[in-house]
């Protein structure tokens, strides 16, 4: 699954130019580049870490994930309680937005599903005094812990199983370079290359018919 | 390809094109014999095939809705998902691993070997291994199977290497990259391996053996033979003498559709077949077809099965290559000291992160699962696959309260694990540890049975009508002209993979079924 990034042109959406000076003030945040591209209930965006193996491997380091029934806070509560429940320091904010995109996803003309996300949601919030994203650790855990067995606990950790690993960044992240078959296997890339432990010899594993 | 005219009451009709049907059809088509082959499943190629495990699985897998039932975890984590087989041309060829054991010779008699064992339905089957043992040579020679007729093993992969270190330091003799249906040079005009690690998902080079590019292709090719893909059976018909007559099918345009037969043959798989026959009940057979013996769809067997993974200081890379060249067969002997009756083998097994996530643990989450995944490339893995017991309460019923996509009632599949399952898994589980423990392992893990990959026994042989579905050809004891074809027969799981038995006793049918045909018995 690949993100498309949004790289947003800086002050290009700003045509109000009223400065004496005629100049045209420069943003210090992240604009959003087009606001027809990027409509519904909520936005998630993000950097990837410069100099981290994914910026070097995507065609931007910039990321934005459109939400069509949560919003941006939902969203990031979602984000947090899929940092809880599959802790991954490597695994960049990037991939977890794809866990709350996904259910976004499910939940659009699903009213009951949208309903069960919210107020789990609404529930992580109340649990944590506010703002779910703002606990501590180990507070976010002993919340997260005690929902098991509901429904929303049971949706969202199900989802984190697709959404969390089963994506580039992911593969990248774990070491697991996917499909192999276009390379030509592993027959002359590494199948046998372990040293650490003995060779088993030939009558068990044969030599390799190259 | 042939076309026969669905009122041509001369043809075998076949159900299913895997490991059973497809060999089946082309042993028959060889034979001069006429064969109408009906396949739920559409079809694939080596270059449809997908090296995407989520992917993959949507395009091959039987995801038609079944149900669970029992105390098998199963049931909890993948209740709508009780096996791992394919809808598809090829069947479950197209996933399968390749390992290709023969049975052993206790394991056709396990009533005589075994005794009695309490919630047991243990019988000897009408057939031994001697008897096999001819078709068993036909089968590995069809299927080119490593370390027979002058095949070489394949070479073994860094999975490999770490189960072969640490089998050998606790001392394991038979340790070796297996009896593998898969090309470890050319041979039978397909290419050797070239260990792409996605056995699973449907060969893409072509050197694991499938029907889907061999019994099926040379099926076709004698002019005998039509397939008809995205066809799937819903009933099987029969007249007032109690002889089938044909089948109704759904065909790919959703259109209901009556072939007529001399003979037909059902291999579903061991959920489908079983269902078909009760789903075909009818006045005269009130209980289903075939099923005088109450017997069609009991004594379900997915074999004795779990994993272990084990993580290690330096890296394995464990995707790299075959997923399942790699066996230890020590423990497959009966020995009952160990405290249980049968034997299990280890296999190596790896599985992509998409898959370790969803399997590893399955309802499992928190910072211990995620420092599994987070030392994914370090990980080793084996599948350890052993004899489970058949019992009657293990079976496939009809859910009267769920119907699928025709209209039918789905299968429900109900499985409890005897304490002669539990004691083997235990000492499999405590092996299988060891094994990665003596190789260096700093940690090890208990993964559970996969939604089953084997699934065997619900329309067993037996001697006697009352024990049974069918006799010692898979022909059944109530109606002369319907036979079984798949897994569906075996009266016992053995220790081994499946497939090879299948595909042995398909050819051993074909000669039957040419051979009644010829002397018009059927």
């Amino acid at each position: 699954m690949r993100i498309i990034p949004i790289q947003a042109p800086i002050a290009a959406g700003f045509s109000d130019c009223n400065e004496d000076s005629g100049e045209v003030p420069r943003m210090n945040h992240l604009p959003l580049a087009r606001r027809e591209f990027l409509k519904g209930s909520g936005v998630l965006m993000g950097t990837l870490a410069t100099g981290s193996l994914l910026a070097g491997l995507a065609p931007s380091t910039v990321w934005a994930v459109e939400l069509k029934t949560l919003s941006k806070a939902e969203g990031e509560a979602i984000m947090a309680m899929g940092r809880v429940l599959y802790p991954h320091e490597k695994l960049p904010d990037a991939v977890y937005a794809l866990l709350a995109k996904d259910l976004d996803g499910k939940a659009a003309g699903d009213a009951a599903a949208a309903k069960t996300l919210k107020d789990g949601v609404a529930a992580l919030n109340q649990a944590a005094g506010g703002d779910f994203t703002k606990a501590d650790a180990a507070r976010k855990l002993a919340i997260v812990k005690a929902m098991e067995g509901q429904p929303f606990f049971a949706t969202v950790r199900g989802q984190c199983i697709t959404s969390l690993y089963d994506n580039d960044m992911a593969y990248a992240t774990f070491g697991y370079p996917g499909s192999a078959w276009e390379k030509g296997g592993y027959i002359t890339r590494g199948f046998q290359d372990l040293k650490w432990l003995p060779e088993p010899g030939k009558a068990a594993s044969p030599k390799a018919d190259l | 390809m042939a076309k026969f005219a669905t009122n041509d009451d001369s043809v075998v009709v076949i159900i299913g094109s895997g490991a059973g049907g497809g060999t089946l059809a082309n042993e028959l088509a060889q034979k001069g014999v006429k064969v109408v082959c009906l396949e739920a499943g559409a079809q694939q190629s080596s270059a449809s095939f997908i090296n995407d495990e989520w992917k993959s699985f949507s395009q091959l897998a039987w995801l038609d809705t079944r149900t669970t039932s029992g105390s098998w975890r199963v049931a909890k984590d993948f209740a709508g998902l009780p096996a791992w087989i394919c809808k598809t041309v090829g069947g479950t060829t197209t996933h399968w691993a390749g390992a290709s054991l023969r049975f052993q010779e206790h394991e056709f008699r396990t009533k005589t070997v075994y005794g009695t064992i309490q919630g047991t339905n243990l019988l000897d089957w009408p057939v031994t291994l001697k008897e096999l043992a001819p078709y068993y040579a036909r089968a590995e020679n069809k299927m080119g199977v490593t370390r027979t007729n002058g095949i070489p093993g394949l070479p073994g992969n860094n999975n490999f290497k770490v189960m072969h270190a640490g089998a050998k330091k606790l001392g394991y003799k038979e340790v070796h990259t297996g009896n593998m249906a898969i090309n470890s040079q050319p041979r039978d005009g397909r290419g050797r391996c070239l260990q792409l690690g996605f056995c699973f998902q449907g060969c893409k080079s072509g050197a694991k053996w499938s029907t889907l590019y061999t019994e099926i292709p040379r099926a076709e090719a004698t002019g005998n033979f039509e397939l008809r893909s995205e066809c799937h059976v819903t009933r099987i018909e029969h007249n007032d003498k109690g002889l089938v007559t044909g089948v109704v099918y759904y065909d790919k345009d959703k259109k209901e559709q009556r072939q007529k037969a001399r003979i037909v043959c059902v291999a579903g798989n061991a959920i489908e077949t079983p269902r078909l026959l009760l789903l075909s009940a009818s006045n005269m057979f009130k209980d289903g077809l075939a099923n005088s013996s109450g017997q069609v769809g009991r004594n379900y067997m997915r074999h004795m099965t779990g994993s272990v993974y084990a993580a290690f200081k330096d890296p394995v890379h464990m995707y790299r290559g075959t997923t399942m060249a790699g066996i230890v067969r020590d423990e497959a002997i009966h020995n009952p000291k160990r405290g249980f009756a049968g034997g299990y083998e280890l296999e190596t097994l790896s599985l992509g992160v998409p898959f370790m996530a969803a399997f590893l643990n399955p309802g499992g989450w928190g910072s211990d699962f995620a420092w599994w995944m987070d030392h994914y490339t370090n990980l080793a893995g084996m599948w350890l696959v052993g004899e489970d017991m058949p019992r009657e309460t293990n079976r496939i019923t009809l859910n009267t309260n769920v119907k699928d996509q025709w209209g039918n009632y789905v299968p429900n599949v109900h499985f409890d694990d005897h304490d002669n399952d539990i004691a083997m898994r235990e000492h499999a589980f405590q092996q299988g540890e060891r094994i990665y423990q003596a190789a260096g392992a700093v940690r090890t893990f208990r993964t559970p049975p996969y939604p089953s990959t084997h699934n065997l026994g619900t329309c067993r042989m037996s001697a006697r009508r009352q024990d049974g579905v069918c006799n010692k050809w898979g022909q059944t004891h109530d109606i002369p002209n319907l036979f079984i074809s798949d897994g569906s027969q075996f009266t016992t799981g053995g220790a081994e993979n499946p497939t090879l038995t299948i595909v042995t006793l398909a050819i051993r049918q074909a000669d039957y079924i040419a051979k009644q045909m010829k002397a018009r018995a059927i």
